[in-house]
């Protein structure tokens, strides 16, 4: 590879929200699974968490656009091309769509969507039930699966990083630029 | 052979063995923060099947407190509550409300009285956006001090061990209470002649920033008229539902809500201690309920009434049950919205029959 690297805007942004959708998940899995005063402070931090990550997503994804992906190296075998794309379409696609089955969701069960300080969302959905089972459903397996797909990823990242040292983890290394950890090999 | 690899050879088996151990560690975390390593944790699926009776819960219906039916109507604020929250619902005004009335059963065909506690979920809406939602019960004390006594309850009073409930009534002595309470106050025939309690406290905040620990109740302002249980038993398995109806047609039913506020050192986090009586009280408004509509098609149908959906101003205090009941309810409402199948809508304007 080449040492081309993301941008640092994107860098920044991909390490920001790996740490808010990794505790996002946790939070997630922790707040339905216990009765406890935490399950509180847990659901108000998730909803905020979650409309954060929408909204990073969304910045993300018009970065992404603008200045696009460094390449991938030239000797990747075809089926890891393929799976690197397909599984960064359904991580962009998850992390848009997450939040908004949550906010969904809770707008189908007329649930007010209060975040930290108050700030009270709009219902975007009318009060229907079924349409809130729908909504729950894809929320809850999806959020499997996007712990999955995040394993995945990160399992990749060290391949990359550690097996192949093709530069492809380097490109997203929380790093300075300066520090060109890539062209050393 | 020299079959192309992906793998360069050295080095690759112990960083292979590195990223499955990185993998493995990841998936163990997320497993343990989901409880699927700690059979003993206390989710709210636990609680909840707690509740079922022994044939299984009645599908489509909330998993406790599953007879009821709505009313629509307003309160009626006087402002007085305006030193306690800040929260609009206690400026003078008329706000929207809506409710439930209902019976402490996991069955919703229960005789009502077989049903030894009764209990009214409510919500008020303000032109600001806000909702102030409570589930109420008409007992001015809650039976246990904690959520995980609760789910001790629950057990033992499911279980099959003759000296299941003795044996909880000697751990938890706060129950006694309870046990006295049941045997000697009076029924009523008349979900207008009950007092609903919040059971829970809450901290009100006011303009200024001072905070108060607060209980709340709902005075009927209907007479009383006790009544036995073998009284009430021969009224109908469905006098209250039948009764509220013809009530409300006839009038509006009005409750006055006192609100309670804690001295500094009162019990807050333990709903099963009651405040001493002299505490002050500040009378904050008029709930009047003033429409009936049967459960089924009616508006509090597919509302959670979930005790911490609270306006600015209002918020939960030390006590650890309504973060309790808030997941418990979420799990009882995620259930029962996907068995719409099994308790249908429409079929009581269909049939026009009395719910």
């Amino acid at each position: 590879m080449n040492g081309a690297r993301f941008t640092a805007v994107q860098r920044l942004l991909h390490w920001v929200m790996a740490i808010c959708i990794l505790s996002m998940l946790f939070i997630g899995v922790g707040f339905a699974s216990t009765i406890t005063p935490k399950y509180l402070p847990l659901v108000a931090t998730h909803k905020t968490l979650g409309i954060a990550i929408l909204v990073l997503a969304l910045i993300r994804l018009g970065v992404r656009i603008r200045s696009g992906t460094p390449p991938l190296p030239a000797d990747l075998p075809e089926p890891m091309r393929l799976a690197a794309h397909l599984s960064h379409y359904a991580l962009y696609a998850l992390m848009i769509a997450m939040p908004l089955l949550g906010w969904g969701m809770l707008s189908a069960a007329d649930y007010p969507v209060v975040l930290f300080g108050g700030i009270r969302l709009p219902q975007i959905l009318p009060l229907n039930a079924t349409l809130h089972t729908l909504l729950w459903d894809a929320h809850f397996y999806l959020a499997f699966a996007f712990y999955a797909l995040i394993l995945l990823h990160i399992a990749a990242a060290l391949f990359h990083a550690l097996v192949r040292r093709d530069g492809v983890f380097e490109s997203m290394a929380p790093t300075p630029s300066h520090a060109k950890v890539a062209a050393a090999e | 052979m020299t079959r192309p690899s992906l793998l360069p050879e050295k080095g690759a088996f112990g960083s292979l063995a590195l990223i499955a151990v990185v993998v493995v560690v990841a998936a163990g975390l997320f497993a343990y923060t989901a409880g699927w390593l700690s059979p003993d944790r206390l989710t709210p699926a636990k609680m909840v099947a707690a509740f079922a009776p022994s044939g299984g819960a009645a599908l489509g219906h909330r998993r406790n407190h599953a007879k009821g039916i709505c009313f629509t109507g307003e309160f009626d604020a006087n402002n007085n509550g305006v030193e306690l929250s800040r929260a609009q619902v206690f400026a003078n005004g008329q706000y929207p409300a809506l409710g439930r009335f209902n019976l402490g059963t996991a069955d919703p065909s229960a005789a009502d009285a077989t049903v030894r506690v009764r209990g009214m979920g409510l919500q008020i809406t303000t032109p600001d956006g806000e909702a102030w939602r409570m589930a109420m019960i008409d007992l001015p004390f809650f039976p246990v001090s904690t959520p995980e006594a609760f789910y001790e309850l629950l057990k033992a009073s499911g279980s099959k061990d003759p000296d299941a409930m003795k044996d909880f009534a000697a751990a938890h002595p706060e129950f006694a209470v309870f046990g006295a309470w049941a045997q000697s106050a009076p029924w009523t025939a008349s979900y207008a002649e009950e007092r609903f309690s919040s059971i829970d406290s809450f901290t009100f905040s006011n303009g200024s920033g001072a905070e108060h620990v607060v209980r709340w109740s709902l005075l009927p302002q209907a007479q009383v008229v006790p009544i036995t249980q073998s009284e009430l038993a021969k009224l109908g398995p469905d006098h209250l539902a039948q009764e509220i109806a013809e009530r409300v047609a006839k009038a509006p039913q009005r409750w006055t809500m006192a609100v309670t506020v804690a001295d500094p050192g009162d019990q807050t986090s333990d709903p099963s201690k009651a405040w001493p009586a002299d505490r002050r009280s500040v009378t904050v408004g008029t709930l009047i309920v003033q429409r009936i509509e049967p459960e089924r098609d009616g508006p509090c149908r597919d509302i959670n009434f979930d005790p911490t959906v609270l306006p600015n101003g209002i918020r939960v205090s030390d006590d650890p049950f309504p973060a309790a009941r808030s997941a418990a309810y979420a799990r009882s409402y995620n259930l029962r919205t996907a068995e719409v199948r099994d308790y249908p809508y429409h079929l009581a304007t269909a049939t026009g029959a009395q719910q």
